[in-house]
């Protein structure tokens, strides 16, 4: 249970780790969604079972959608512009 | 300042703030042996004194309260710094004037295969469902009012991905939602004030308590939790549909 | 060294979270280190209210009077794992509107509040 505990530490920090070095934002948001699991199931051999409920609807549910839906925002409005501009240059 | 200078800078302060760091936690004590009075005492007198049985829900709504009341605020006011922030701006109201904005004409795609629509739809219903049923049952096992309201909140989502858009809009934009979020942030500092006019403190626990292990226990906790968690919802929920609102207007005009 | 041993993890997320931030080329990177910063003192809270051979502090199928784990700060991290998540969406609403005036994601390259 101990070791259990201590290796799950030890996965969490090279995660950490992880995904401040990643480059695309993509595959940060599904390392993200992978980390607050790791959360989850580290407050559940913890004792803590509220809290990982918690963690596992907001860290792996909430959490990347609102990511994803920024993302989707941004780029759709990147959409939109390029889109506008094309037609400003027809006019 | 060039990003080298700026890492060297960061990895200078880093350093001093780890060795401060050890130096600080080299008194305290081994990991795992929790000598705090407070824990205790909370977790032997909460089964007796409240009629609950989850204890960390007992703390968070009753016994520390107060601090959950300012949380829920924090809440309300980053949804409605959202709210603010994303809102159409004028440019964008004055075009939608007149290319014109009506979510009944809004397409189904058929590019989506039936079976993954019918299943999602299902299953929306069945979220529903429990996110109910975990916010309502908080003072006996682990769930409560934050936990209930998020997981109601992703339902809409389900929606969304079975590109169900017209369902999804009817939803997310009605007027109730905003009315909902505020009635249930306003509502817990009304509970409070209940118990003003009983003579006792602000926010002391001040209906029956019930027996313990019944859905109707506890007193306020089990009201302040469903509060809390028609308020999150109903948050959670304005912020999606802003998020996406531009998008939503924008696939209908591409259908036009 | 391995009686502190989750205290020196937490410390190297916060730091981790840190250089995210200083070293991020995009909004949206920045948000996320700054989540990873918040996860750090869920690592703190935890060890510091963890008990060896505490069982969880739910009575509903144990009596009271079994040794549990602090509940005090499980009450702690409830909220605060919530408010993170709102706390996030208003970020990624200003990055969002950053992006859309300033034309570019990169923080070192938003020039609009020059004088």
């Amino acid at each position: 249970m101990m070791i259990l505990g201590v290796g799950l530490l030890a996965l969490i920090a090279v995660s950490a780790f992880v995904i401040v070095r990643t480059d695309d934002v993509t595959n940060q948001l599904l390392a993200l969604g992978f980390y607050g699991l790791l959360f989850a199931l580290m407050f559940f051999l913890f004792q803590a079972p509220d809290v990982a409920l918690s963690q596992i609807t907001v860290g792996a549910i909430a959490l990347p959608l609102m990511f994803m839906l920024a993302i989707t925002r941004m780029k759709h409005h990147g959409e939109l512009k390029a889109e506008r501009k094309t037609e400003k240059r027809d006019e | 300042m060039s990003e080298k200078r700026r890492l060297l800078l960061f990895l200078v302060g880093a350093v001093g703030v780890a060795a401060v760091y050890c130096a600080g936690i080299r008194n305290m004590p081994p990991w795992g042996t929790y000598r705090g009075p407070y824990g205790d005492v909370i977790a032997s007198l909460a089964v007796f004194q409240r009629h609950a049985t989850d204890t960390v829900n007992a703390i968070t709504y009753d016994y520390r309260g107060f601090d959950t009341l300012g949380e829920e605020f924090i809440l309300f006011s980053a949804v409605t710094g959202v709210m603010l922030l994303l809102r159409p701006e004028t440019k964008e109201k004055r075009r939608r004037a007149t290319e014109g904005e009506n979510p009944a004409s809004f397409r189904d795609s058929a590019a989506l295969s039936e079976t993954v629509q019918v299943f999602t739809t299902g299953v929306f219903g069945f979220s529903v469902l429990f996110g109910i049923y975990i916010g309502t049952h908080g003072q006996l096992t682990p769930g409560g009012g934050f936990q209930g309201g998020v997981i109601i909140a992703a339902a809409p989502m389900l929606l969304y991905v079975a590109e169900n858009f017209e369902a999804f809009h009817r939803i997310l934009s009605h007027p109730l939602m905003e009315l909902m979020e505020a009635l249930g942030a306003a509502a817990y500092a009304v509970v409070g004030l209940i118990a003003l006019a009983f003579g006792a403190p602000f926010l002391t626990n001040v209906l029956p308590l019930g027996k313990t292990g019944d859905v109707f226990s506890s007193g306020t906790i089990a009201l302040i939790s469903a509060l809390v968690g028609v308020e999150v919802a109903a948050g959670f929920m304005l912020v999606t549909f802003e998020y996406l609102r531009e998008i939503l207007s924008r696939q209908k005009n591409e259908e036009d | 060294m391995l009686v502190h041993y989750p205290y020196y993890v937490a410390a190297w997320v916060f730091l981790c979270g840190l250089y995210g931030i200083v070293r991020s080329r995009h909004l949206v990177h920045t948000v996320i280190s700054l989540a990873v910063l918040q996860t750090s003192t869920y690592v703190l809270l935890l060890a510091i209210g963890f008990r060896k051979g505490g069982s969880a502090p739910i009575f509903a199928d144990i009596s009271p009077g079994v040794i549990t784990v602090d509940p005090i700060v499980q009450a702690l991290m409830l909220t605060d794992v919530v408010v993170e998540a709102t706390v996030v969406a208003l970020l990624l609403a200003m990055a969002v509107k950053a992006y859309e005036q300033g034309g570019t994601t990169r923080p070192d390259d938003l020039r609009f509040m020059r004088g």
